[in-house]
């Protein structure tokens, strides 16, 4: 017999930016993984922080990053627990300087290492000049004429470049925006000295990293059989121990609460899942349907049979632009007749406004009376008795300011001025925010050129 | 012999966004309440189920492996992500609202 099998362990601490930091402490203390990742990147994040960059030249990332590192990296450094995180945002330079900085004030040693080019803001007028629309993926409409309302433009990276950043020597490699699963596959990549021709074993580490890249919805967050998961207060975070050939067991730490079994990992499977057999990354086409799944222990399921196809000669874009404006509106209604008198209410709001000239498209207003039935609105066959209370909530967007704001500024007199029973106003006026629309495009592989950096290691 | 059972009793999902489409998967624990949910979920019967909510169609897509069925519900969420005004703009609500559905299932299939 050959020696057992050699396996690396992959946790992720952080689902997206706002997710607790009790991720990477809980998977951090105590070992037990090889490497971490944290996954901070949202489609409306990039955005987010490229006004925050626009504000302060020294922003622009995942600021709790730097401050979960804090908590953990003595006992990272000491247990050889490299860290992968994509918290570098727009900015992934002055992140790896804070990290630094960290790194300097608790005295330890560690190489800092950032995976960047996927910003293309600068290069949208070359590429477009070079014949790259950047053709919305849903319309078809070229980017050109929309061009003076962008904010960010980011390419999807994979994973190669971080695994490159691994194989210089890197313990912590922070990103800009690259695939959320290319972070587990990249130090398998490293790890296992994988290549672009392994296509199966990519698809499978793709795969593990789909499945980890929400942190605790896959094990037993949002989860149906919620009655059924033990001790959710402390659910454990995912962890994945992957063999060389891309087979897999994900599973938590045994001081956790949760739940792992076939249906925790069958939920996220299925999480923001789109045509089964095409899942498209920058380095695989994995295919979902050839997954098989078995309880192989407590906690544990064996993920197998993983196929891949070979990646297209495309990357995908987000590219972030202004959209107009909006804001929502909320006081909770009681008493009898809640229901009619939240819907008069919205009635008598929006003929003041009408009054002075503020209207809203019929598109672009949404009266929604919560505890009627809004949610699900048409699913329930008969209606549900009529609720002692009920939230009402109005919601108006267009491309003038004043017009939102006007909203918030009539909503206070409601309460003396409408139906009875009406409460809940707190927290001042509601003010018009930014609508931040995206567009979905394609790049040709051959004109992104993702740049790998090691920072100076830190002694 | 069928009885009336809604879905939450037979199967379990989940649901999330994709720009302004959203996607449901719905997925069994044994291959009889699979074969079933084959049967029953046709895209028209999901379509119609959401049909106050979702302006663009429904596409089914199977995956026996994981006893699974993945819609994608095309413009089902008002523009989606930051443009919407609804308040679950992210579609994590529908997959409840696809296990609300009332059905006739043969009545030897697990339910509970």
């Amino acid at each position: 017999m050959t020696e057992q099998q050699r396996t690396v362990a992959i946790g992720n601490g952080q689902g997206f930016w706002g997710d607790s930091s009790r991720g990477p402490v809980q998977l951090v203390r105590g070992g037990g993984i090889d490497y971490l990742t944290m996954d901070f990147l949202a489609e409306v994040t990039m955005s987010i922080m490229q006004k925050m960059r626009s504000r302060d030249p020294d922003l622009g990332y995942a600021t709790d990053f730097v401050t979960q590192l804090e908590q953990i990296l003595p006992e990272c450094i000491d247990r050889g627990i490299r860290v992968v995180a994509n918290a570098g945002g727009v900015n992934p330079d002055a992140c790896a300087a804070k990290v630094a900085e960290v790194i300097d004030r608790l005295g330890l040693k560690a190489t800092v290492a950032t995976v960047a080019g996927d910003d293309i803001l600068d290069q949208l007028p070359t590429l477009a000049a070079a014949g790259h629309p950047l053709e919305n993926l849903n319309t078809g409409e070229p980017l050109a004429e929309h061009v003076n309302r962008v904010q960010s433009a980011n390419v999807y990276l994979g994973a190669f470049p971080i695994a490159e950043a691994l194989a210089a020597g890197a313990d912590i490699v922070i990103t800009g925006r690259v695939t959320d699963p290319s972070l587990t596959l990249a130090p398998l990549i490293h790890e296992f000295g994988w290549t672009e021709a392994d296509l199966d074993k990519l698809a499978a580490g793709t795969v593990a990293g789909h499945i980890l890249e929400c942190g605790t919805q896959s094990t037993g967050g949002n989860y149906d059989r919620w009655r059924d998961v033990p001790d959710l207060a402390n659910i454990g975070y995912p962890l994945v121990e992957v063999d060389e050939s891309g087979d897999f067991v994900v599973t938590k730490k045994s001081d956790t609460g949760g739940l792992v079994d076939v249906g925790t990992v069958t939920a996220q499977l299925l999480y923001e899942l789109g045509e089964p057999t095409t899942y498209l990354t920058p380095d695989v086409v994995a295919d979902f349907t050839s997954i098989q799944l078995e309880q192989v222990g407590k906690d544990r399921v064996r993920v197998t049979g993983v196929t891949g196809r070979e990646a297209t000669a495309s990357y995908k874009v987000s590219v972030s632009m202004t959209d107009g404006w909006k804001t929502t509106a909320q006081l909770t209604v009681g008493g009898p007749d809640a229901v009619d008198k939240a819907r008069v209410t919205a009635d008598i709001l929006f003929a003041r406004l009408a009054e002075e000239g503020v209207t809203f498209d019929e598109a672009d207003r949404l009266v929604e009376v919560i505890g009627s039935n809004v949610l699900y609105d048409g699913m329930l066959g008969s209606e549900a008795a009529e609720p002692t209370e009920v939230v009402l909530r109005v919601a108006v967007r267009s491309q003038d300011r004043a017009a939102v704001n006007r909203l918030g500024a009539e909503l206070a007199s409601l309460l003396t001025s409408g139906p009875p029973g009406l409460t809940g106003f707190a927290g001042g006026r509601p003010k018009a925010s930014e609508i931040i629309g995206y567009w979905p495009a394609l790049i040709d592989k051959s004109v992104v050129t993702s740049d790998v950096a090691i920072q100076e290691a830190r002694a | 012999m069928t009885r009336t059972v809604q879905l939450h009793q037979i199967a379990s999902a989940r649901s999330g966004d994709k720009g302004a489409d959203a996607n449901v998967g719905i997925w069994a624990d044994d291959d009889r309440t699979f074969d079933f949910l084959r049967e029953t979920l046709t895209e028209e019967r999901v379509a119609a189920h959401f049909s106050r909510l979702c302006k663009g169609g429904v596409t089914r897509y199977e995956l026996p492996n994981l006893k699974a069925l993945n819609f994608i519900l095309h413009d089902s969420l008002d523009g989606g992500g930051a443009a919407s005004l609804r308040t679950d703009a992210q579609g994590k609500t529908l997959a409840s609202g696809l296990l609300h559905m009332t059905v006739e299932a043969p009545d030897d299939l697990t339910v509970r």
